[in-house]
């Protein structure tokens, strides 16, 4: 089990004829996600040729529209890479189409634009990863998104996190210790978005093959403190935290559009104290995430259960 | 992108918002012709700097008349005003606000931003007015009242109408406050602020309601479309440093400190900041490479890091995943060949192609000290630098 997508997830990549685009459909291909085609508006009727990594040639149908790519090949969830000016109305076409789950990597998307379409999808029965974010994973199953597949195992940690290189470490180094992963999930950076801590906690929370949780936070907002206080009422299994930015300046934006102290709110040390008075473990430097795991692990006895490559 | 209240004014005026009449000046005469041509007995001579605070700094004066302009302007033209929002070291007045004074019979406040918890924008006001509203939500939350607007529809006037009376504006009156907080959100939405904020809105003798003081951010990701917004930009009144990283789409913010830090990502590179303070060093900076950097960008990275004379020594925190690490030694080498590295460098490579990129620093033929982690790089460059 995993959460949100597994080997049997059908992809569409929006925007597939763009650089970007092709780079990461044929690395989600060479790990072995079902890409089954892609839209590029124009360009319907054409196909595009990925060599893979084992010399095999992927020909991939592109579509005009996202309901005609989902018509034909019956794809339930897409990934899109169109530039920040026309990304919103990709995520909202995607949400026309109802698809189930809607991954957007594109970073710089005006704040406002997240806006309507999070009023847009109110009520609509798509779920959005992002924007601004790395994509998710589920080892040895599916990737969609930008992440390096190699640094994965195949295990029972679920990892949820904002910053995208914090989850490629954290995933290191759980797996150099043989902790594998079931999902991983990257919700994105920017302060609008459509999928908060919240939403990925409950759904390990519902996995059976999900056994314990780190969380990646970072200054700004409130949604680590809001993840925190649901943990401590909700959640079955052992969560670790990390929260970067302790050392960031007020009021400046640290790269990501939502990493930013205003109003002295927001701030890493307001986060820390939450999660510590809720119960959950916080990493003291991003360089022990897997040693604060495997810390928790051995204290309720879970620690040989998550070791899942000797 | 921050701009100037004088600015902000212009923008809002635009849109309907109610403001004193004012003029720009950037010597002490032009000071004194804005005096004469507003031709109001009484005017306010407003340092204008992008920070908070400036009336107590002694940035804000009124003049009686035109000699009294003529000294404000001289005194403050040039100074450096050092507000709790411009740091120790103050920011330097080059521009004035020459404002006709007007009869304040009371200070409120009007503020939008977008709330993250709901997705929505949000307009708040306060009776607490030309109080700072942090200072406000501290002492007495129950004086700031929301309205969460819809964005389907916008601020609706019974929404408007509502913050107007919860916050006691007189009633006779609270027309033209809604009407004024429908122009600000209306502005807010069109120009794509991410805050807007009025602190304080008055109401005056005459039976006006007017912004006093206009404070506009603008979501820098917004900006390409609104060319009239980026002519704002004062780069003045924005680190060297940062600017010369924009250029290159480099996500660079100067610290204090004394170590210089290249990261890709930035989670990562705040991750890398505070690692280097926890192991008792000091960040010179924070820089993302982004995750696409090539040898250029890196390049020019080093050149920003060095060009801090702060910086004792630099540390290089690469996750490599689709940026192969061999690329970033590439680039690594390249540049301090290039530049002639003479403070020591740290590099910590993970990820793709990482024994080959270390296997390029180790042959290199620098003085480049490799890391196994974050926590041994950091403890490295710590000791280096002491």
């Amino acid at each position: 089990m995993s959460i949100l997508i597994n080997k049997d997830t059908k992809v569409i990549t929006q925007g597939i004829t763009g650089k970007t685009a092709l780079f990461h459909a044929k690395g989600a291909l060479d790990y072995g996600t079902q890409m089954v085609g892609g839209t590029s508006p124009g360009k319907g009727g054409t196909t595009v040729d990925i060599t893979l990594e084992n010399g095999t040639t992927a020909s991939l149908p592109v579509f005009n529209t996202v309901t005609e790519a989902v018509a034909a090949t019956g794809a339930t969830a897409s990934v899109i890479y169109v530039p920040p000016a026309f990304a919103a109305d990709a995520i909202l076409e995607a949400v026309d189409a109802q698809l189930d789950l809607v991954i957007c990597i594109t970073e710089g998307i005006p704040v406002l634009d997240m806006v309507k379409v999070q009023r847009y999808m109110e009520g609509k029965k798509t779920r959005l990863i992002g924007p601004n974010c790395p994509g998710l994973i589920t080892p040895d199953e599916c990737k969609i998104g930008i992440m390096p597949g190699y640094i994965h195992t195949k295990g029972h940690v679920g990892v949820v996190s904002r910053s995208g290189t914090l989850t490629y470490e954290a995933v290191h180094q759980l797996t150099t210790r043989g902790i594998g992963q079931s999902s991983a999930v990257g919700i994105g950076g920017d302060p609008v978005k459509g999928t908060e801590f919240i939403d990925v906690l409950s759904m390990f929370n519902e996995d059976p093959d999900t056994y314990a949780v780190i969380m990646i936070g970072e200054i700004g907002g409130t949604a680590e403190e809001e993840a925190a206080e649901w943990i401590k009422a909700n959640m079955k299994k052992p969560v670790v935290g990390f929260i970067g930015g302790a050392t960031a300046p007020a009021g400046k934006r640290m790269g990501h559009a939502g990493a930013i102290i205003s109003g002295g709110k927001g701030t890493a040390a307001e986060k820390i104290s939450t999660l510590e008075a809720c119960g959950i473990k916080v990493a003291p430097t991003p360089s022990e995430m897997g040693s604060t795991l495997v810390s928790v692990l051995e204290e309720q006895g879970l620690l040989e259960k998550c070791i899942t490559r000797k | 992108m921050n701009i100037h209240e004088y600015q902000g004014k212009e923008v809002l005026k635009q849109y309907g918002v109610s403001v004193p009449e004012g003029k720009v000046a950037f010597t002490v005469d032009e000071a004194v012709e804005a005096a004469k041509a507003l031709g109001t007995s009484v005017v306010v001579v407003k340092a204008q700097i992008h920070a908070g605070g400036r009336g107590k700094a002694g940035g804000v004066k009124v003049a009686k008349n035109l000699d009294e302009v003529k000294a404000y302007a001289s005194e403050i033209l040039g100074k450096t005003l050092i507000t709790h929002q411009t740091g120790p070291e103050g920011k330097e007045v080059k521009r004035l606000l020459i404002e006709q004074g007007c009869d304040i019979k009371k200070e409120y406040y009007v503020g939008a931003v977008v709330d993250r918890a709901t997705g929505r924008v949000v307009l708040m006001a306060s009776e607490e007015g030309g109080t700072e509203i942090e200072e406000v939500a501290a002492h007495s939350p129950e004086k700031i009242f929301k309205e969460i607007v819809d964005p389907a529809i916008g601020l609706q006037p019974f929404q408007a109408k509502r913050l107007a009376f919860n916050i006691n504006i007189p009633k006779e009156l609270v027309n033209k406050a809604a009407s004024f907080m429908i122009a600000l959100y209306t502005a807010f939405v069109d120009k794509d602020c991410s805050i807007a904020e009025i602190n304080p809105l008055v109401v005056t003798g005459d039976g006006n309601v007017m912004a006093l003081d206009a404070k506009l951010n603008f979501d820098s990701n917004a900006l390409y479309r609104h060319a009239d917004i980026v002519a704002l930009r004062d780069l003045d009144e924005e680190d060297e440093k940062e600017i010369q990283a924009s250029k290159f789409d480099l996500s660079y913010i100067a610290l204090d400190g004394n170590i210089g830090c290249m990261v890709n990502g930035a989670g990562l590179a705040m991750a890398t900041m505070d690692i280097i303070k926890y192991y008792g060093g000091d960040p010179a900076n924070f820089l993302d490479v982004g995750g696409g950097a090539t040898k250029e960008k890196v390049t020019e990275a080093f050149k920003i890091i060095l060009s801090d004379d702060k910086v004792k020594g630099i540390f290089v925190n690469i996750f490599g995943g689709i940026m192969k690490c061999d690329v970033i030694a590439d680039g690594v080498i390249a540049a301090a060949r290039e530049l002639g590295l003479d403070r020591p460098l740290v590099v910590r490579l993970e990820g793709t192609n990482v024994e080959l990129g270390k296997k390029m620093l180790n042959e290199s033929g620098l003085n480049i000290v490799a890391a196994d982690s974050m926590a041994d790089g950091a403890q490295k460059i710590v000791a280096l630098v002491k």
